[in-house]
């Protein structure tokens, strides 16, 4: 019960946000300089069909009416047409979401589950070499940009040692699974495809490791720390001397209220990864929205700007919703805290 | 007797700051963390003076040597036209540095002020409407929104400072926000207000001081965020115009000629991890020295 209470109320203040961000966005792209008609026709086009595509895009009303058709549009799915392509905006964000998706939740668990455990072992070996090498490496991890990683990885295996293919989601000679979630990997495990999961898995690895590296570097860190203070706390002690074994003290007494912290920063992790898309989708030619997006940007494309922001903003929500139950559950004080203020 | 309070004022401060040193200069890590930041600072403001080829860093073309492997004429090698790759790493630093200051001080004074007030008009409608607006501020990560801002303007670093300053002032306000609504309820803020001191007396005097090392703090961090965030819109060409030597611009630029020029690349790749890293060990000794957890 009270985990409804918990989900409406955050439903509600997603909205809001979504709003906001909407209004925000759609401010930030009519102040413009310039006439988005005659910049979507170019300048040789003749003045009645630049006319036409201001009327289209209600740039004739004052903003307040601007924003208004637009957000009724776009409840219906419609967020117009995008200026590059020559194709319904939501059209393209179909075709090119499920890319992306498939490279930040790839990158997502390899963050996760690396951070995860790098921070561990770190924690459980303190003070020794491997622990030395873990702290070194998730510094480096933390401060080095994903598209700097990108372009190294690049360089070094798919340039020099030619062991990964450098561009684009699938090679060109292998056939595609039939599409159902649009997620080659998924679509191609549920319909045996194996030929295709296994290229799509080579072209995932280089970007979705560089994505990963900056946030797994992160979690890795807090982890370690996170664990090593839960070590020095009594109960650790307590429950040496009642003889449970180690194994268990770790695992099950340790590692759980440890993750903690590390799953609370998940959510912003998540969010720098899908930043980060945007330019490691540039690097490896990955046909998903964050190259349309910045394809968009660069040319002033502002339905598709403030379809893919929406769309973004949309897919962070539902992260940090997620990660907020999870976090939920591993951590008894706030559900029983939820319970007590009632 | 004024003289000697006076002295033992200042040999107050220095013993305090003599503490401080020992305690930061402990931790090799903050060391390292300073020398990177003080030497990039140094190389950034003398960069007409120390850099070996001073011309190289606009537009300059020299094609006998161009796409030169690093050699001791040219220490990291030269670009497809010809220019020093070192000299423009080291006016590619101004620019990160001169980004990192102009955001932080655009952003931290209205930060910490919204944060200040709605944490201590904590549970009013002052407090919603600021929190709130800050929500939506940071629903969508900062790169994407100052993409955005940066391709909706013209692109050019300037635009691109004011975009990522946009983006940056909800963070401090959550920060403040936290640290100045616990501290109202401390009883020296009580006492100023039944003393009837005026709210601004409250907020920049009795909290605002006690919010200043976490601030300070998180300003060092943020230095290495920023300019990180300034090479990736440099990276996508919406940051540092060329022939300007942006970091990331040259990062962007050197791209299409690897593998067999990969010092065009590789070099300010690394410059610009040698910035970040610094500012943050940098912050993380301070975090320690100031005791911070809140950031």
């Amino acid at each position: 019960m009270r985990l409804g209470v918990f989900l409406s109320k955050r439903l509600l203040h997603s909205i809001f946000v979504l709003l906001g961000l909407s209004i925000l966005i759609f401010i930030i792209a009519r102040v413009m300089p310039g006439d988005p008609a005659r910049l979507a026709l170019g300048p040789r086009a003749p003045e009645w069909a630049v006319q036409r595509v201001r009327e289209s895009m209600y740039l004739d009303k004052p903003l307040y009416a601007q924003y208004y058709y637009w957000l009724k549009d776009a409840l219906h799915g419609d967020f117009g047409e995008s200026l590059v392509t020559r194709r319904d905006v939501a059209t393209d964000i179909k075709e090119f979401l499920p890319a992306t998706m498939e490279l930040v939740l790839f990158s997502g668990v390899i963050m996760a589950v690396f951070g995860i455990l790098l921070g561990a072992i770190s924690a459980r070996y303190s003070n020794t070499w491997i622990d030395n090498v873990v702290r070194i490496g998730s510094y480096a991890g933390v401060v080095t940009p994903s598209f700097v990683f990108a372009v190294l990885f690049l360089l070094i295996f798919g340039y020099v040692l030619h062991i990964l293919p450098s561009i684009g989601r699938i090679s060109s000679g292998v056939a595609r699974p039939p599409v159902i979630t649009g997620l080659i990997t998924i679509d191609g495990l549920f319909t045996g495809h194996f030929a295709a999961v296994l290229d799509a898995l080579k072209h995932l690895i280089m970007p979705g490791v560089a994505l990963a590296l900056g946030g797994m570097s992160q979690e890795a860190r807090i982890t370690r720390s996170s664990m090593s203070d839960n070590l020095r706390k009594d109960y650790i002690a307590a429950e040496r001397a009642q003889g449970i074994p180690e194994r268990v003290i770790n695992l099950k007494y340790l590692l759980k209220p440890s993750l903690i912290p590390t799953v609370s920063i998940l959510g912003l992790d998540f969010a720098a990864l899908l930043a980060n898309a945007f330019l490691v989708e540039l690097i490896f030619n990955w046909p998903g929205m964050s190259r349309y997006g910045i394809n968009g940007m660069l040319r002033k494309d502002l339905n598709a700007i403030i379809a893919v922001i929406m769309v973004m903003g949309l897919v962070f929500i539902v992260v940090n919703i997620l990660v907020d139950l999870i976090v939920a559950f591993l951590d008894p004080r706030i559900r029983l805290g939820a319970e007590r203020s009632k | 007797m004024e003289r000697s309070a006076h002295a033992t004022f200042w040999s107050r401060k220095l013993e305090g700051f003599g503490r401080g040193w020992y305690k930061f200069s402990r931790n090799p890590l903050s060391i390292i963390g300073l020398i990177a930041v003080l030497l990039v600072s140094f190389l950034a403001t003398f960069a007409p003076f120390v850099a070996p080829y001073p011309k190289h860093a606009g537009v300059f073309v020299n094609f006998a040597e161009a796409s030169q492997p690093p050699s001791l004429r040219h220490l990291f090698g030269t670009d497809v036209v010809g220019r020093d790759i070192l000299s423009r790493i080291f006016f590619g630093f101004r620019f990160s540095l001169m980004l990192g200051v102009v955001v932080l001080t655009l952003v931290v004074p209205p930060g910490v002020i919204l944060g200040l007030t709605a944490g201590y008009f904590k549970g009013t409608w002052i407090d919603t409407v600021i929190m709130r607006i800050t929500d939506i501020f940071v629903a969508v990560p900062p790169l994407i929104l100052a993409l955005a801002i940066c391709s909706v303007l013209s692109p050019n670093i300037f635009h691109a400072m004011i975009a990522v300053s946009l983006m940056w002032w909800p963070w401090y306000t959550r920060l403040v926000y936290g640290l100045s609504s616990s501290l109202r309820n401390e009883f020296f803020v009580q006492a100023a207000e039944v003393t009837g001191a005026s709210r601004l007396h409250i907020l920049f005097k009795e909290i605002l001081p006690n919010c200043l090392s976490p601030i300070f703090t998180k300003m060092s961090l943020d230095m290495g965020w920023v300019i990180l965030i300034g090479a990736s819109l440099s990276f996508v060409g919406l940051g540092v115009q060329p022939p300007k030597p942006g970091l990331g611009t040259m990062v962007a630029d050197g791209r299409i000629y690897m593998p067999d020029q990969w010092w065009i690349t590789v070099f300010p790749a690394f410059a610009i991890m040698l910035v970040v890293l610094g500012f943050n060990l940098l912050g993380d000794g301070l975090r320690d020295l100031f005791a911070v957890e809140e950031v």
